[in-house]
């Protein structure tokens, strides 16, 4: 019976995600926040995420772009993006966040430059991953998001 | 002649008699600028089984309660509201800006303002409980710390219903500048969560 394979795949991709640092505890409150009538609560956040999101990056390019470097805009822009990644559990992505912000508040336009770079990888990454996860998971079926402990 | 039903209502919390839609529902304004923190504190709250009213800025929440100037009507009461939780940074009004209108408010100073933010500091922590909030909650904020702050707030067991504090400068009818010491002496009640401390239960 292969019946139990999607769902034991599920949830191996999900502990690969937390196993290579990609998501946090976080994300697990998340998932709590899901019911049977609202069992794509955790998706439907990251989806949010992802849309937001990608107006500060641009917004963070732009900053970067600009000679002489606004600091303070940069600061700002980065406090609102690592709220976010952090409210989501992205685990990676927050602490290139505190990465870039040092950088930051050193004054360092260079090294804000290189570690932007690094933190639209990281970014990349999870979505990409994060979709796969979530495609898996609906082929499994609703069992394995609805986890909220009564 | 007290009926069986007067003497039922007497004994409820008092708060229940104040939600608008009298089902014993907390009423929970809440005040994010992030769109995500936003849906996530929504859905804290529905599922703490509370009524949730969630705007993006400070100005809306004044909006909402009718402080912004345009409605100072004392027959403006429709809008009853049981907690303020409210985000510490955000653009045009922060949350300890917001914080200092409500505890200014005759109608609104009584109502606990809990502040959010993803930053642990001290100053920023005392600053808001010096000016009158409830609790100081780190983001990301957890089903567990709504929950708490629920229980805390249906027991009646808010900062205002406790004595002793006299130095508190929002509780005297006289406004005087508020001379804070730099180490705070009073003990919290709600604790602020810090992901160093373990999780706590309200002070009884």
């Amino acid at each position: 019976m292969e019946r139990g394979q999607p769902r034991r795949q599920v949830a191996a991709m999900k502990q690969s995600l937390f196993d290579q640092g990609y998501l946090d505890e976080q994300f697990i409150q998340l998932e709590e926040l899901s019911d049977d009538a609202n069992p794509n609560f955790v998706e439907e956040i990251v989806i949010l995420y992802y849309r937001d999101s990608s107006r500060l990056v641009s917004s963070i390019e732009q900053t970067l772009e600009r000679s002489p470097l606004d600091f303070n805009k940069l600061e700002s822009l980065l406090h609102q993006f690592k709220g976010s990644s952090s409210s989501i559990g992205a685990k990676k992505v927050k602490a290139e966040c505190t990465l870039l912000g040092e950088y930051c508040r050193a004054g360092n336009a260079e090294g804000c430059t290189r570690s932007f770079q690094q933190l639209k990888k990281e970014y990349s990454v999870l979505r990409k991953k994060l979709e796969a996860y979530f495609q898996l998971a609906r082929q499994a079926g609703p069992a394995e998001s609805a986890c909220r402990p009564k | 002649m007290a009926t069986v039903g007067d003497v039922l209502r007497q004994n409820l919390p008092h708060i229940l008699e104040e939600s608008p839609s009298g089902s014993g529902e907390l009423h929970v304004l809440a005040v994010d600028d992030s769109h995500v923190d936003r849906k996530v504190i929504e859905r804290l709250l529905k599922i703490s089984s509370c009524k949730a009213t969630v705007v993006d800025s400070g100005t809306r929440a004044l909006q909402y309660l009718g402080l912004d100037g345009e409605k100072n009507s004392v027959a403006f009461d429709s809008v009853k509201v049981n907690l303020i939780m409210t985000d510490y940074s955000m653009p045009g009004m922060t949350g300890y800006e917001l914080l200092k209108r409500i505890k200014e408010s005759s109608i609104f100073r009584e109502i606990p303002v809990v502040i959010m933010s993803s930053e642990n500091i001290l100053t920023r922590i005392d600053s808001c409980l010096e000016e009158g909030a409830e609790d100081f909650l780190l983001k990301p904020v957890k089903l567990a710390d709504v929950k708490r702050l629920k229980d805390c707030i249906m027991r009646g067991e808010g900062r205002e219903s406790r004595e002793g504090r006299s130095q508190k400068k929002r509780r005297s009818d006289d406004y005087s500048p508020s001379l804070s010491t730099p180490f705070s002496s009073m003990s919290h009640p709600c604790d602020p969560s810090s992901p160093s401390l373990p999780s706590k239960k309200s002070r009884l």
